[in-house]
């Protein structure tokens, strides 16, 4: 069977072409905002991801950056354009934006929303609800808003300053906290008599490790994210000066760096499995290794050594990795022990969600893991009022899934708070519009620009290890800023063919630097990916197939590596090919029934 | 026209031929030509040749004169040698340079104006002494740069854009080049490159003159509904007379051909062309066969495409005039030094 020809008409087409936009998952309008950095916007900027991500400050030093791998510039040459950091730019140089934030309603609408905890997802959902008219109250059990934002990310990678900005941007919404108020019982809580609660207390629960010598050496064995939060909140201000970090993650990353700058000389970092394994982002990795923090792999630990009734070390066993089914197994290598002194052990194995305080009878039902059991799509649980988001919904992820799942669980919020379908929901934003401006002018700068990703300048070296609340990365400067930022290929600027007006030239074929175009005859698709000039051999990306043409072919464009450089549309002569801008913004609940 | 440098990015799947290169490696300057013009197809067909023979950058030479065509040698094979002479003088330059170098690839971009009225003189004559080169005519049967008068390959019944009767014959320069002598005789389509490229590499290989007659529109001034040489009227005209495969040297023919159906020629490096003919009434390697498969096209204003003729004997003006074999800059002084002994013969016949 050939292909039919793409619907274009399907908003999801075009997004799915935005690989950065695809892939993050609050959908942020990547290039767009790029373009407005490029511009010197910043204001607008910060404003378009406030409206899409609500923490552009954090998230531009922090986000775990999904967007970045899935960059078209990675296939097309390795490294992917510093998105993140350019979203630090934009908070960085923006203006006063207090007056652009929206402002709730003088009247509310009477509706009552609780939200459990004060971390990214329920600020999320309260800066989405706010608006509407919605009375929203959350109660959090530290005396700060932030959540694991403030506990768990050292502020020598984000400064409090920062997040204050962003939490009090929703605070002063007409947010209102609850501080030092943890929920014991939810059985209580919901006698409070909310129309909605909203659960986004995260995943509190640093995993343990119940190795011989656990119990004796408790004093000094911490749990990774519970001493990150006891630092942010100056509980804790020393380590021992031999200290062992356990775990591959982002969080021994930070614990790691931590004990640096707490007084610790000598820090290693002890993970099970390779290295190439390790769960934590590779700049986490990199950052740790400039600050010479050696990480050993294949250690396995067996047991904490006592002495004197104190911690004096720890047992590793050596281990090799072998693959099979995808499935890794560590095979013990058979050399001794190692054995590795220490004064401190900081582990970073994991973190669980923690539902102990509420109760099993409440009609919320828990499935595996004693999980609740929440919708996908909406973020409801089987008791209907009692919303989801965040690590508390499916386990740890991170900041910006979590303000995904708030912009749908605040749809759904809004949409069973007027006693509609919660499946019923609102449509995304979308445009597309031709970007042509004259004979060879675009509305955006198509050419390509080959040069090199640029690294973010750092603070001194010895200066950040004496401070732990020095910011280490510096952030680009406005040119260097312009510079990135010219990377970025407005894939959102579309190739859009109209089969009708092709007289099959060939001028496209020939002048596209990536031999993208295509006229062949139609089959079905392996076998279409298979005939082209290049054959489209990344399944990840569509093709774009056009209806059939005068010679009885089709036009098939691969859509994998083209620039956006609009060359097919400028060696058109009759308008086939068209660069259309497409901006896609995801629905939000003021695009609901509030809205 | 474009104002943006090509990308230098491109697809890191490209094929690479003998030397590693791929064909972004033999591109030129992005076209300044009317965007959709022929020519610029016809540019990276000879693009495409090049990369498939493998040939180094240094081993071919483009010639051409003046016009729209006579442009298109900035568009390809950038690191080639080149010369962009008078109008309708390319056959002289060429001449002089594959007399003094006969190691080259010598590949002339001429158009319709540059070869069938200015040049016409020149071209009759290279054909006669049979200078081993392609010669590739981008025929759009009107003169663009001149804003689209008629040229002397626009059909008789082939109106102007604004509706002007053509009051003159056209010249057939396929025919013509089969009357003078040209080895290798073909008209194809700057739309199909399945058929045009592999005309152009077995032309490239062959010892001799080739010629290529290749139907190009102009976008500008001749892709009209009254015009004969326009994408449309071409694609619902084409006759082709069959299809071309080469087949390099060495080289294990790995397509499966139907019997009887296939003509097999050996050329000079030991390559092999393979003709799937499509029309039993042609016969290539027949010189009269040719013209009136030709000229019986033409009467039913069809085009006639693919090899048309193709004299099997291989022959060229060095083998004519009996040359060195030898390029003339890399002659040293014991072979062009006659020695005392030599002047002394030469002496004596003034004595």
């Amino acid at each position: 069977m050939s292909m039919k020809p793409t619907d274009i008409s399907d908003p999801e087409y075009f997004h799915k072409v935005v690989d950065c936009q695809w892939a993050c998952p609050a959908h942020t309008p990547v290039p767009e905002y790029i373009r407005l950095i490029a511009a010197g916007k910043y204001t607008d900027a910060y404003m378009l991801n406030w409206e899409s991500n609500v923490f552009p400050g954090v998230l531009g030093r922090t986000c775990d950056r999904p967007c970045e791998p899935a960059c078209r510039r990675v296939r097309v040459e390795d490294e992917p354009v510093a998105i993140c950091r350019l979203k630090r730019v934009a908070a960085d140089y923006k203006d006063d934006v207090s007056k652009l934030i929206p402002k709730p309603p003088k009247k509310t609408n009477g509706k009552k929303i609780a939200l459990l905890g004060a971390g990214p997802v329920s600020l999320a959902v309260a800066r989405d609800l706010l608006p509407l008219g919605y009375e929203c109250t959350a109660y959090e059990r530290d005396p700060v808003p932030g959540g694991l934002m403030r506990t768990n990310i050292p502020s020598f990678r984000l400064p409090a300053e920062v997040l204050d900005e962003e939490c009090n941007q929703i605070i002063n919404m007409g947010l209102k906290v609850e501080y030092n108020h943890e929920v014991n019982s939810f059985k209580e809580f919901l006698k409070l008599d909310h129309d909605a609660v909203f659960i986004g207390t995260g995943a509190p629960k640093g995993k343990d490790l119940n190795i011989p010598g656990r119990q004796e050496a408790s004093k000094n064995i911490h749990i990774g994210i519970d001493f990150l939060a006891s630092v942010a909140f100056e509980h804790v201000s020393k380590i021992g000066k031999k200290v062992i970090v356990l775990g591959g993650g982002n969080t021994a990353m930070d614990c790691c760096r931590t004990a640096v700058r707490l007084g610790g000389k000598e820090v290693g970092v002890y993970v099970r499995s390779p290295k190439v394994d390790m769960k934590a982002s590779d700049w986490e990795v990199e950052e740790a290794e400039m600050e010479n923090i050696p990480i050993y792999e294949n250690h396995v630990p067996k047991e904490f050594i006592i002495k004197d009734g104190k911690l004096c070390g720890m047992l590793f066993e050596k281990v090799t990795a072998e693959y099979s089914n995808g499935k890794r197994k560590l095979i013990p290598t058979g050399e001794p022990l190692v054995e590795v002194e220490c004064d401190d052990v900081l582990m970073a194995i994991g973190q669980d969600n923690a539902f102990e305080w509420m109760e099993k009878d409440l009609g919320i039902e828990f499935g595996e893991w004693d999980m609740p059991v929440v919708d996908k799509k909406t973020m409801q649980s089987t008791l209907p009022k009692v919303f989801f988001g965040g690590d508390a919904a499916w386990g740890p992820e991170n900041i910006i899934t979590a303000v995904a799942h708030a912009h749908q669980a605040a749809i759904s919020i809004d949409l069973f708070c007027n006693g509609k379908d919660l499946n019923e929901r609102p449509e995304p934003h979308v445009f597309l519009e031709s970007s042509k401006m004259g004979l060879h002018e675009w509305s955006y700068d198509n050419g390509y620009d080959e040069v090199e990703r640029l690294s973010v300048p750092h603070a001194d070296l010895k200066e950040s290890l004496k401070n732990r609340k020095l910011e280490v990365e510096l952030g680009y400067d406005d040119e260097m800023a312009f510079q990135e930022a010219s990377r970025c290929l407005n894939c959102d600027v579309q190739t859009v063919f109209e089969e009708n007006r092709c007289i099959e030239c060939d001028a496209c074929v020939d002048v596209c630097p990536e031999d993208c175009i295509n006229f062949v005859q139609n089959d079905e698709e392996d076998k279409l990916r298979a005939s082209l000039r290049v054959p489209a051999l990344n399944l990840e990306e569509d093709i774009y197939v056009s209806d059939v043409l005068p010679t009885s072919r089709v036009m098939v464009k691969d859509e994998d590596l083209c620039l956006h450089c609009g060359l097919c549309a400028e060696r058109c002569p009759t308008g086939a090919w068209d660069m259309q801008k497409f901006f896609y913004m995801g629905a939000q609940s003021k695009d609901g029934c509030s809205g | 026209m474009s104002y943006i440098k090509k990308p230098s990015a491109k697809h890191p799947r490209l094929p690479k031929n003998r030397l590693g290169l791929t064909r972004r490696d033999y591109e030129g300057a992005l076209s300044t030509l009317c965007a959709g013009c022929g020519h610029d197809s016809v540019s990276s067909a000879i693009i495409e040749a090049c990369f498939n023979l493998s040939i180094p950058a240094h081993k071919l030479a483009k010639l051409s004169g003046i016009g729209c065509s006579s442009k298109t040698p900035t568009y390809f094979l950038n690191k080639s040698h080149g010369f962009n002479s008078v109008h309708g003088r390319m056959p002289s330059v060429a001449t002089g340079a594959n007399l003094a170098n006969r190691d080259l690839f010598y590949l002339g971009v001429s158009g319709d104006g540059d070869t069938a009225s200015i040049g016409l003189g020149q071209f009759c004559h290279i054909i006669r002494r049979r200078l081993n080169m392609l010669y590739v005519v981008d025929n759009n049967g009107t003169y663009g740069l001149t804003k689209g008068q008629f040229s002397a390959t626009n059909d008789k019944e082939s109106k102007s854009k604004k509706g002007e009767d053509n009051l003159f014959e056209s010249i057939d320069l396929a025919a013509l080049a089969i009357q003078l002598g040209a080895g290798f005789v073909a008209r194809s389509f700057s739309g199909d490159k399945e058929q045009l490229v592999p005309l152009m590499t077995a032309a490239l290989k062959y010892k001799g003159f080739s010629f290529i007659d290749v139907i190009s529109p102009c976008v500008t001034f001749n892709n009209h509904i009254q015009s004969t040489k326009s994408y449309q009227y071409f694609r619902e005209h084409n006759e082709a007379l069959g299809f071309l495969d080469v087949i390099p040297d060495k080289e294990e023919i790995k397509i499966q051909y139907d019997e009887g159906t296939t003509t097999e020629v050996e050329i000079h490096d030991g390559s092999k062309m393979i003709l799937r003919k499509l029309d039993n009434n042609h016969n290539p390697y027949d010189k009269s066969n040719a013209l009136s498969v030709l000229n019986g096209h033409q009467s039913d204003g069809s085009v006639v495409t693919g090899l048309i003729y193709l004299d099997k004997n291989e022959m060229d003006l060095h083998d004519t005039i009996n040359t060195n074999h030898k390029p003339l800059n890399i002659l040293s002084e014991k072979e062009l030094c006659p020695g005392s002994s030599g002047l002394d013969f030469v002496n004596k016949n003034f004595s």
